[in-house]
């Protein structure tokens, strides 16, 4: 990521480019990129020094229409292209844009491996658990039974949940959001400030072929009932008025929903979120009747591309400077006359 | 080792040859690769020219004393200029029956046999299909024999050490290389040297194998050879003078690579996924940090290509190697370089295909692989090296082509060039031209898309330059604005673009010519690749016999070099040999419309240069008829 003091205030403006946004009228990546193109200014990012690079998809569109540098690779492969170029370039600040069918689909293995990796860079996971641009197939995290082209009789792929995948790669920041929602540029920026390889999934709303999956937990009005936005050092408490919580059943190491005042339950009874616990972003992964929100886990880790840097700088002072001269010359050479 | 006047012996009549071959045949864990190295080494110091060819098998440890477990060294050394292995061995070292019974074929009739009868065992006979034990049976006949219990011998001489039997029978491979070391007047410094530095932690496996060594030598001193069989030697080769160093095609590439990106002035990014027979480029590269050289070992072949074409969007020189299987899932990202107009290079290294094939055998079936592997008209440069230290020379080419016309350069080596050795005049550094890269600054006018017009190639605009903010990618361009379009005329000029700017490097690289031989004449071999040795060698032979051939040698495959056409246009015949099924003579003959012929070999190994011969001669009979 870069450190490097902007030379003037940059607007929205400065990072949205000239190109028409072709994506479907009521698309959540709309709603997205308006955040990410009013974030970026107030992190103190340059459009000269940031890198989008995104797969193939619908959200994979998403460079074009940032005046940032941008490369739309190929399905599935973005991580790859975008770990080459930080290990190119590590003053870049870089952006993964990827899909729920680009990132855990044809693209599972590399994102993956950048997680593990953990290469400083944000990676922006857009769910909206249908293939889009391929025109409504089932993806990896569309649910049992969903009826589409290619399952006229319901879907039997079970679906991976996404911030799980991230722990199980031993991802050091895992965050979820949705398209819409206001607390959206608070885990950008979060992940940005991250060192390290940052995950985000973003539930996203794809109005023509999976609409309104999202509905409860992203309406304004049904919304508070299901969304329980974490915060470290907080007990975790959600409901329209925060009068429900979570509340750890110890004999079978699970989490509760709890309403407080109700059978002697108070505050005290709550879970206090630990982002650098990794069982319970485990758990928080996957509720049953809430969906957890915001930074679900962060534990800074060594950086893949600072810890090349260091052996870098090892070579260099073990073997001197570069010798090509030397190096053809390594081993046993001998002179014919 | 005692190497003092008095332990020296006194000088022996030797016989002089011009040229031997010599074949190290043993199991896998023997250390046969070792003994053929500093069997290598030693003849270089005795400045011989000289040619090796490593065989070993696909499996890490195959079970001791099988004919599949069996590992080969060959190496040719001379007095006079030569360039291949050798076809059939005039010596063959056989460390048990297994390696017996696979090399008695290709032995030439009358050739010398050293086998250690310490391993003629009666389970070892079996393991390798002997009925009977072929040192009694006759099957050696036609051949000069020694036979040694090299493994007694080894022991007794190792005894005093007090290694245990494991660690002292290994040593064999030592008191071997002791014997043929005497045999064929080779000094035993620079190995006992060897020997010390690889042991350093542990001197006592050093003393006894150096024990061996020595015991092997003293052992051709004193025994009374059997009749027929002569101390040897082979007088140096009249070499160009100058320094000189052994050395394989992947080290070649290697030093090739980091050459070519400070002649253009950038760091290197290699992205690669363990692969036979390339790994070891991606060894040697990553022991290359501080020449600014960045290896990454990815996850697949794909995130390999990947990261290397990101780095070169980030304006370093990314490079990927691996083997035929990986270029195949390289293909998309190589489209996707081809469509971005980024640099980049693939090093293919082949190997037997297709599918997993034959991993550590050689052969040249990935040509149409890397001319038209991929979706789409996606045209891209091909390289070949002919030589191992022409990989080196090659390896700077494919990065000057790659940077100065951003496009992706694909080089052809193969298993043979990868792991075979030569003498290597080494280079004159300062000779080499340089090619700086010049990223463009400029917002004025700016978009990806601004072309040379001369070169057609396109700007390199770098992230973290103010001003030039711009998204590149897969899907097709204006041509004008290099905005996405779907512009039907604009895709047909696309299209032309890039086979205009590929077609142009012809411009840009060497005209055809002939190899050897005039530039017409009854017969031309055209070759490419590592099959160079042995076609030079045989036109020499064909000429040496008063035929018209020439040979021509084909380093450009794609594009093609100009003037080709008349060349080919120029012998009353065309023969186009190949280690594939016949890739190189389509191309010539859908490029040319010339009747080119095929000569083709697919067993996993390099031509023989007799076969060649032959092959020429007889065309030549029948043209003659």
């Amino acid at each position: 990521m870069s450190s490097n003091p902007p030379d003037k205030e940059y607007t929205r403006k400065d990072f949205s480019s000239d190109q028409e946004v072709r994506w479907c009228p009521g698309c959540g990546d709309y709603a997205i990129l308006a955040a990410v193109q009013r974030t970026l200014p107030s992190l103190g990012s340059s459009p000269e020094n940031t890198v989008f690079i995104s797969g193939i998809g619908c959200s994979s569109r998403f460079p074009y229409y940032m005046n940032t540098y941008g490369f739309h690779t190929i399905h599935g492969r973005a991580p790859a292209f975008a770990t080459g170029l930080k290990l190119a370039n590590p003053e870049l600040d870089v952006w993964v844009i990827t899909g729920d069918g680009d990132g855990l689909s044809i693209g599972g293995n590399h994102l993956l491996h950048v997680l593990r990796r953990n290469i400083d860079l944000q990676i922006m996971l857009f769910n909206n658990q249908i293939y889009g641009l391929t025109k409504g197939q089932y993806s990896p995290t569309s649910q049992v039974g969903i009826v589409t082209p290619s399952s006229p009789l319901g879907s039997i792929d079970q679906p991976v949940v996404p911030v799980r995948f991230a722990l199980g790669a031993r991802a050091t920041f895992v965050a979820r959001a949705f398209d819409t929602s206001k607390k959206l540029p608070e885990a950008l920026g979060a992940a940005r400030k991250h060192k390290g390889a940052s995950f985000i999934e973003i539930l996203q709303n794809c109005p023509v072929f999976n609409d309104g999956i999202f509905d409860l937990i992203t309406d304004r009005k049904t919304g508070p009932a299901y969304q329980l936005w974490l915060e470290h050092g907080q007990p975790m408490k959600f409901g329209p008025n925060a009068e429900k919580g979570l509340r750890l059943k110890p004999a079978t190491l699970c989490l509760e929903v709890v309403t407080i005042g109700e059978n002697g339950v108070t505050d005290a009874d709550l879970v206090i979120h630990d982002e650098t616990n990794p069982s319970l972003a485990w758990m928080l992964a996957d509720l049953p009747d809430v969906v957890a929100l915001g930074v679900i886990y962060r534990q800074p880790g060594p950086v893949y591309n600072e810890s090349l840097q260091r052996q870098r700088e090892l070579a260099e002072e073990r073997f001197g400077a570069p010798d090509l001269h030397a190096l053809l010359r390594q081993g046993h050479t001998w002179t014919v006359s | 080792m005692e190497t003092s006047a008095a332990a020296r012996v006194q000088p022996i009549a030797r016989e002089t040859l011009d040229s031997v071959v010599i074949r190290f045949a043993g199991d896998s864990g023997d250390g046969i690769q070792l003994t053929g190295n500093q069997f290598t080494t030693a003849t270089a110091d005795a400045g011989n020219d000289l040619s090796t060819f490593p065989d070993y098998p696909a499996e890490i440890r195959a079970p001791a004393g099988t004919t599949y477990g069996v590992s080969v060294f060959q190496i040719h050394f001379a007095s006079h200029d030569i360039q291949t292995p050798g076809d059939a061995p005039d010596v063959l070292v056989a460390m048990n029956p297994a390696a017996l019974m696979v090399s008695t074929d290709v032995l030439k009739p009358g050739g010398l046999v050293v086998v250690n009868t310490g391993a003629f065992s009666a389970n070892n006979l079996k393991k390798a299909g002997y009925e009977s034990n072929p040192l009694e049976d006759g099957t050696l006949d036609r051949f000069r024999v020694l036979a040694i219990d090299v493994t007694r011998l080894t022991l007794e001489a190792v005894k005093s050490v007090g290694l245990g039997s494991k660690d002292a029978s290994r040593c064999k491979n030592m008191w071997t290389l002791g014997l043929m070391y005497w045999l064929f007047g080779r000094e035993r410094e620079q190995t006992v040297k060897w020997l010390k530095a690889k042991f350093a932690e542990r001197p006592k496996l050093a003393e006894a194998n150096i024990a061996a060594l020595n015991a092997g030598h003293i052992y051709g001193e004193n025994a009374e050879l059997p009749h027929g069989i002569n101390a040897y030697q082979v007088p140096s080769a009249n070499l160009t003078p100058g320094e000189y160093r052994n050395i394989s095609g992947n080290e070649a590439t290697a030093w090739g690579l980091v050459t070519g990106a400070k002649l253009a002035g950038l760091k290197v990014m290699y992205g690669s996924y363990p692969i036979t027979p390339a790994s070891n480029l991606l060894h040697n590269l990553a022991r290359l940090k501080h020449f600014g050289v960045t290896t990454f070992q990815a996850e697949d072949e794909i995130a390999a290509v990947s990261a290397a074409v990101g780095a070169s969007f980030g304006g370093s020189i990314g490079v990927t190697g691996t083997s035929g299987p990986g270029v195949a899932l390289k293909a998309e990202a190589i489209g996707l370089a081809i469509a971005a107009e980024l640099p980049l290079v693939i090093v293919n290294v082949q190997r037997g295909g297709p599918s997993t094939g034959l991993p550590t055998k050689t052969e040249q079936s990935d040509l149409f692989q890397a001319v038209w592997g991929r979706n789409g008209d996606a045209p891209l440069v091909v390289l070949a090296a002919a030589t191992p230290g022409d990989c080196y020379y090659m390896a700077i080419e494919a990065i000057r082509i790659a940077v100065r016309y951003m496009t992706p350069v694909i080089l052809l080596t193969d298993g043979s060039l990868a792991n075979s050795a030569e003498p290597w005049p080494l280079p004159d550094l300062d000779a080499l031209e340089p090619f700086p890269v010049e990223f463009h600054k400029d917002p004025e006018g700016f978009h990806p898309f601004l072309r040379d017009e001369n070169s057609l190639a396109r700007v390199w605009a770098v992230p973290g330059t103010p001003g030039l903010e711009h998204r590149i990618g897969g899907l097709e361009k204006h041509r004008d604005t290099g905005h996405i379009s779907y512009d039907p005329h604009n895709h047909h000029l696309m299209t032309k673009l890039r086979y205009n700017k590929v077609q142009g490097i012809a411009r840009d690289i060497a005209a055809a010519k002939v190899d050897q031989g005039e530039d017409h004449g009854d017969l031309l071999v055209v070759g490419w690749g590592s099959t160079y040795g042995s076609i030079s060698q045989a036109v020499r032979e064909l000429r040496t016999k008063g035929h018209h051939v020439s040979h021509l040698h084909i380093r450009n495959i794609w594009p093609l070099p100009e003037g080709l056409a008349a060349l080919l246009g120029s012998f009353n015949s065309v023969l186009v040999p190949e280690l594939n099924n016949g890739q190189l003579v389509k191309l010539l003959r859908a490029e040319y419309l010339v009747d080119a012929e095929s000569l083709t070999r697919v067993t996993g190994r390099p031509f023989r240069i007799a076969g060649l011969v032959q092959a020429v001669e007889e065309r030549l009979q029948r043209s003659a008829q």
